[in-house]
């Protein structure tokens, strides 16, 4: 009960100093406007955004009936904008889940077991941030094919290493400290030491990666779906340029751009201002100079 | 001594990683649901005795191992195989398009380095200060602007709307340029593609050379500069930004990694005809063998370029020397 309570005063004290500092507190503001706009996508007067409309309303201006006009397949950009967030967010948030667990799971066992387990895990990691991203991206999401798990699976398998450098090293330092020492003296079992004394305080360091990767995953979708890689079933705000970029109309049809540039921009520079925050907070020394 | 051991080690890894990028290359593309030789020769136009000839060229008629023995074969002998979009051999396709971007790369990167150390030096030095809030978070944001969304809205901008800058390309087809002029068409060509590139290098470098020049600030031999009395501007120059340099050299060896992605993300939305582009070109065609080429010369170029960074900040960091 103690360590319970312990934990929720953390967390509170957490987002206090996170909504004092102003990066992080225009981070959420806006990053919870998408998470609504994701949740009642349906209530907020959209139609199915896929669904082709009739041919005499082919790329129409922006109107009170189309609020912000008709693609070349006379499809509604205002319902193509408000679903394509559910498409970034929703790969955001699976594939950085994904990376983080399964880099933490590598930096952890990594990071504590050491010597040659360490030596072979980390070279491996070595070897995958060596490969340029974007390109490695693009060719698996070619081979595997577009679908939005692909996307998914190909950021997630890019991603990982990071993570489990950033966590290593922290493991490095934690498994030598007192606590841990202790717990060992009193027979705790390998498996206990790794998950119930180093991995608790490694959570802060994971939160800071994961809001890392949600922002290189919607990054990401958003450059595959525009390079033509997209799930042709999901029209993302990536596809959506993509589709004005090769219709040839880009420049007669600024409805048809803004909408998905400003929302791909605004979403992901929020996340990164958060992503600056946090890891501001989780510098040594931050909360003392706040006065907490 | 430690010197030329800390050489070996980096050239080893390298060679390394070169070998393995060759076997994945060759996997990634055996995972692709379909019959290889159909999926590398979709063109419906390829009669049978071809198809039949060049699955005997690549070794496609043997069992994966023969395959993989020819394909290291043809690698050898500079034999990428054909692209059959651009109807050429691969490697003579890439070879066309390598100036193109190294032109575009190292101009736009030039100018990043320099603009990026520079401000993130007075960041660092004025750190706390309104100057320096207002750097960082300039260039948090300059750095999360995907770069195709930054260089759509210049073309719209600055190329559509107020048509001050070409829409694309590399220079003015059918121009009759020559000398002078033709530098400057293709400047002016380059303008808005290096922008979009420069726009997230600048944001990049200036917060690592922020931080490193607060850490910088920190040692002692700051303070010992101070104590002696040395002026402002020398301690800034001599002491702080000479030894925040370092770290900022070897993680520019990582940031080439996500050089590729600014490259084909600028040259796909101003159709400047480099690598880049052609990463997408081969995408929009399907035409596996041309990505495989545009894979391996970019795993390669980051490889090597990761290589001579290393090899450089062995020079400048004098513990590496003295093997530490």
């Amino acid at each position: 009960m103690a360590q319970y309570l312990r934990k929720t005063n953390k967390a509170k004290e957490f987002f206090q100093l996170l909504f004092g500092h102003p990066m992080g507190f225009v981070g959420v503001a806006i990053i919870t406007l998408f998470l609504t706009m994701a949740l009642f996508a349906p209530l907020l007067g959209t139609v199915d955004p896929s669904a082709s409309g009739d041919v005499t309303n082919l790329l129409i201006p922006p109107s009170s009936q189309f609020w912000f006009g008709t693609d070349d397949l006379a499809r509604d950009i205002w319902s193509q904008t408000i679903y394509g967030s559910r498409i970034s967010l929703t790969i955001g948030f699976v594939a950085a889940l994904i990376t983080v667990f399964s880099g933490t799971f590598v930096g952890l066992i990594a990071g504590y077991y050491g010597k040659i387990l360490d030596e072979v895990l980390m070279r491996i990691v070595d070897f995958f941030m060596m490969l340029p991203e974007l390109p490695l991206m693009i060719v698996l999401a070619a081979v595997l094919g577009p679908s939005m798990w692909n996307i998914i699976l190909v950021v997630s398998l890019v991603s990982w290493p990071s993570t489990a450098r950033v966590v290593r090293s922290q493991v490095l330092s934690l498994k030598e400290r007192p606590f841990v020492e202790s717990s060992r003296c009193i027979g705790a079992s390998n498996f206990q030491l790794m998950f119930s004394e180093i991995l608790p305080n490694v959570v802060p360091l994971m939160f800071a990666q994961a809001v890392l990767m949600i922002t290189e995953a919607i990054y990401a979708e958003a450059v595959l779906s525009f390079l033509g890689l997209g799930d042709p079933t999901s029209i993302s705000w990536g596809m959506m340029l993509h589709s004005v970029f090769e219709s040839g109309v880009i420049a007669e049809s600024y409805w048809w751009v803004v909408p998905p540039i400003v929302s791909i921009v605004t979403l992901i520079v929020s996340f990164s201002l958060l992503g600056t925050a946090v890891s501001d907070i989780l510098e040594p020394g931050y909360k003392e100079k706040k006065g907490f | 001594m430690g010197l030329k051991r800390f050489i070996l080690r980096k050239v080893v890894a390298a060679a390394l990683t070169i070998a393995v990028i060759i076997c994945a290359n060759f996997f990634i593309f055996r995972m692709a649901p379909g019959d290889p030789v159909r999926m590398m020769f979709r063109d419906p136009r390829v009669s049978a005795e071809s198809l039949e000839l060049m699955k005997q060229k690549f070794g496609l008629d043997k069992p994966l191992s023969g395959q993989f023995v020819a394909y290291v074969k043809n690698l050898a002998r500079g034999d990428l195989g054909l692209s059959f979009s651009q109807r050429k051999p691969v490697l003579e396709v890439l070879a066309s398009r390598i100036p193109n971007t190294l032109l575009l790369v190292v101009t736009a990167l030039t100018i990043a380095i320099v603009l990026g150390v520079a401000l993130g030096a007075v960041a660092g030095w004025l750190s706390g200060t309104k100057l320096d809030t207002f750097i960082l978070t300039a260039s948090v944001t300059m750095y999360s602007i995907p770069t195709f969304a930054l260089g759509i809205i210049l073309l719209l901008v600055f190329a559509y709307l107020i048509p001050i800058f070409p829409l694309g390309g590399i220079s003015t087809p059918a121009s009759g340029y020559e000398g002078f002029e033709l530098v400057t068409d293709i400047g002016w060509h380059m303008f808005l593609p290096a922008f979009s590139i420069v726009i997230w290098y600048v944001g990049e470098y200036v917060i690592l050379t922020r931080s490193s020049m607060i850490d910088a600030m920190g040692q002692e031999y700051i303070t010992t500069a101070w104590a002696k009395g040395l002026k402002k501007y020398k301690i800034l120059k001599n002491h702080a930004l000479r030894n925040a340099l370092l770290p900022v050299i070897t993680i520019s060896g990582v940031n080439l990694a996500f050089a590729a992605a600014g490259v084909i993300e600028a040259e796909t939305v101003f159709a400047w005809p480099g690598v880049g582009r052609l990463t997408y070109d081969a995408v929009s065609q399907r035409d596996y063998p041309l990505l495989q080429g545009v894979f391996m010369l970019f795993a390669f170029a980051i490889v090597l370029a990761n290589l001579a960074i290393d090899l450089i900040y062995g020079y400048i960091d004098p513990r590496i020397k003295v093997g530490e």
